[in-house]
């Protein structure tokens, strides 16, 4: 008989606190079958991208959270943070505890440019700058030379314009947000005036929404600045704009247009959108890249399209332009991390799968395992798409119900490194709500809808009680 | 401002809106579908998936069709939450390519 019965519950460990780890666990809670949900996150704050991603400005796109915390007190749930999976837990312990192991682990490292320069100081990834500013405890300590005047960024997806926009709003439009107490203070400071948002295609294939778009024109303190120029599409780009397909990036040319058209305001900072360019080098002040020095160069070449409508790319013309800049950050993708044990295409930066179903490299299907969300897609999607997602990898996982291993399992119970004494603390949901009052306390007098603690061992000290009596010394 | 779904959803109903509503805020009788705007974080999720463009968001909203936005906010309180995909209503299809898609 198939695990999912009132004597013979469904055991499955869900790896990843994000939207697609929760989604997965409400498609399985409303599977009708008796199920006991075990999810390990790393960290000791669930939620993943919501919590540590989505921009400190945009509080109602953290709502989502609402949803998980509903999900997250369902007594067949269980959450165990602070535990890594691959360190704390092998994949293999996980497998022999659970019927089946469904990862949701994100996509947590970033493409590289591959060009000279690429990692001199001042050079940074938007991930970190992202992290740093949403309190992720692993870019606590970075830092941002924010004395530098003028700043790139690589890449025109919502997350590159996230970056701008913390860049170019003034600190009011932000202390009343959850931003990270760090970020907020190292940003009063800054003395940035202008940001380029340089894309390697033209107006007509960026990939923003419209919606993060029409906000750069309505900051405070900083305008958008687009040349004319590149606003004139070559005759493929406007057969995209005329196609239904095209429905957005009509919206967005439009946009570009208003902001072309409007009078300049004497704003301290401008944000230039910058199109059909690519960075090939990245120059310290020696003049060299790779030096010793620090950036102070980026050199661009021009771009020009090629190829029929959909399916235009960027060719290099050959033609150079450098522009002085101090600090860089490029967000031209991401890739997940591998985990011992589970099959990994570094290609992609995914686990390779098939209807959720991973598989090995011949790709034949690996029974037990499961994959869901960024680690399954690729960084692709919003919030929202994980739940289409998420329910697709768990119809798989029921479907395959009568062939998993059916015997009985023990869940997060027979995990040698959670025994009492050993391993890391585990944080529970209830743990995770006592870390949750003391962030909204700790913001309230400023104003803040939270702040958020930036350290691990902050959040563990609130915790007194721990997670199972160590055994004491006679 | 509002995410607005419009009267391209009658009769139709194919409700792929509903999988990647990250907050369940759809609701729906038994003609059409409606967004609760108290609880719709204006993500857009929705909106590409609709097979008859049913669904913008306010700013875009063609001016003979911002009577639904409160037609909206009048019915999706009172009825119930759908949260799953569904069967298309009978005569779907047809209903889809009358509209020209
Ligand atoms: C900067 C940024 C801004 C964004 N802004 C928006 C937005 O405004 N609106 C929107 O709709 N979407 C936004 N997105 C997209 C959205 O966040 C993603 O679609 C979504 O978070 C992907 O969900 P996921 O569950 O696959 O991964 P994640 O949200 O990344 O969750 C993965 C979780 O797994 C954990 N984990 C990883 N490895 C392990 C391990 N070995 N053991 C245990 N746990 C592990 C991680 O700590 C993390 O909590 C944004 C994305 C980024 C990067
Ligand atoms: S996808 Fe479109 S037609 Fe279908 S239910 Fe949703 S809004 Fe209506
Ligand atoms: S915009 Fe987002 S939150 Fe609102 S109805 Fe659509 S998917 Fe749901």
């Amino acid at each position: 008989m198939s695990a999912g019965s009132e004597q013979h519950p469904l055991r499955v460990a869900i790896v990843g606190s994000g939207p697609s780890g929760f989604y997965a666990a409400e498609g399985l809670l409303k599977s009708g079958r008796m199920v006991r949900l075990d999810m390990f996150e790393r960290l000791p704050a669930p939620f993943g991208l919501v919590r540590h991603g989505v921009a400190p400005d945009h509080p109602k796109l953290k709502e989502p959270i609402r949803i998980y915390d509903r999900i997250a007190r369902v007594p067949e749930f269980r959450l165990l943070g602070n535990v890594t999976v691959g360190r704390d837990v092998s994949v293999e312990e996980l497998r022999a505890a659970y019927h089946a192991v469904l990862f949701c682990c994100g996509a947590e490292s970033d493409r590289r440019l591959g060009i000279p320069g690429e990692d001199l100081p001042g050079s940074h990834t938007a991930t970190e700058f992202v992290g740093w500013y949403n309190a992720h405890p692993d870019y606590r300590d970075r830092e941002f030379d924010l004395s530098q005047e003028v700043a790139v960024i690589i890449g025109q997806g919502n997350v590159a314009i996230d970056v701008c926009r913390i860049l170019a709003k003034t600190v009011d439009e932000l202390k009343h947000t959850d931003i990270a107490a760090h970020a907020l203070e190292c940003l009063a400071a800054s003395r940035i005036r202008e940001i380029h948002l340089i894309g390697r295609r033209g107006p007509a294939q960026a990939k923003f929404t419209t919606k993060e778009f029409r906000e750069l024109g309505e900051l405070a303190d900083c305008d958008p600045v687009v040349d004319p120029a590149d606003l004139e599409l070559n005759t493929e780009s406007l057969a995209e704009l005329e196609d239904r397909a095209g429905s957005v990036a009509k919206k967005n040319l439009e946009v570009l247009k208003g902001f072309a058209s409007r009078p300049a305001r004497p704003t301290r900072r401008r944000v230039f959108l910058r199109f059909l360019l690519s960075p090939v080098e990245l120059l310290d002040d020696g003049g060299g890249g790779g030096g010793g020095g620090r950036l102070e160069q980026v050199v661009l070449e021009r771009n020009r399209l090629e190829g029929g409508p959909f399916r235009q790319t960027a060719r290099a013309t050959g033609e150079r332009l450098t522009l002085a800049c101090g600090l860089l950050f490029r967000s031209i993708g991401y890739k997940g991390v591998a985990i011992p044990g589970v099959p990994f295409d570094p290609r992609q930066g995914v686990f390779p799968s098939r209807d959720g179903r991973i598989v090995d490299e011949a790709g034949a299907v690996i029974p037990g395992l499961y994959a869901a969300g960024w680690i399954k897609r690729g960084p692709t999607g919003i919030i929202g798409t994980n739940r289409a997602d998420s329910m697709a990898t768990v119809n798989s996982l029921l479907a395959d119900l009568p062939t998993l291993d059916t015997g009985p399992k023990l869940g997060a119970e027979g995990l040698a490194g959670l025994r009492p004494g050993q391993g890391p603390r585990v944080v529970s949901y209830a743990d995770w709500l006592v870390i949750d009052g003391a962030e909204v306390q700790r913001g309230a007098s400023k104003g803040k809808p939270r702040e958020k603690f930036t350290r691990v061992a902050e959040m563990l000290r609130l915790l007194d009680r721990p997670f199972r009596e160590k055994p004491t010394e006679p | 401002m509002p995410t607005i779904v419009t009267g391209n959803c009658e009769r139709c109903r194919f409700t792929d809106c509903v999988a990647v509503c990250p907050v369940a805020c759809f609701h729906g009788d038994d003609q059409m579908l409606y967004i609760d705007n108290n609880v719709c974080i204006d993500c857009g999720a929705c909106i590409p998936t609709c097979p008859v463009q049913a669904i913008y968001e306010e700013a875009d909203l063609p001016g003979e069709l911002r009577v639904w936005i409160a037609i909206n906010a009048e019915r999706a309180p009172n009825l119930p939450s759908i949260t799953e995909k569904q069967e298309p209503l009978p005569g779907a299809e047809a209903r889809k390519a009358d509209l020209g898609f």
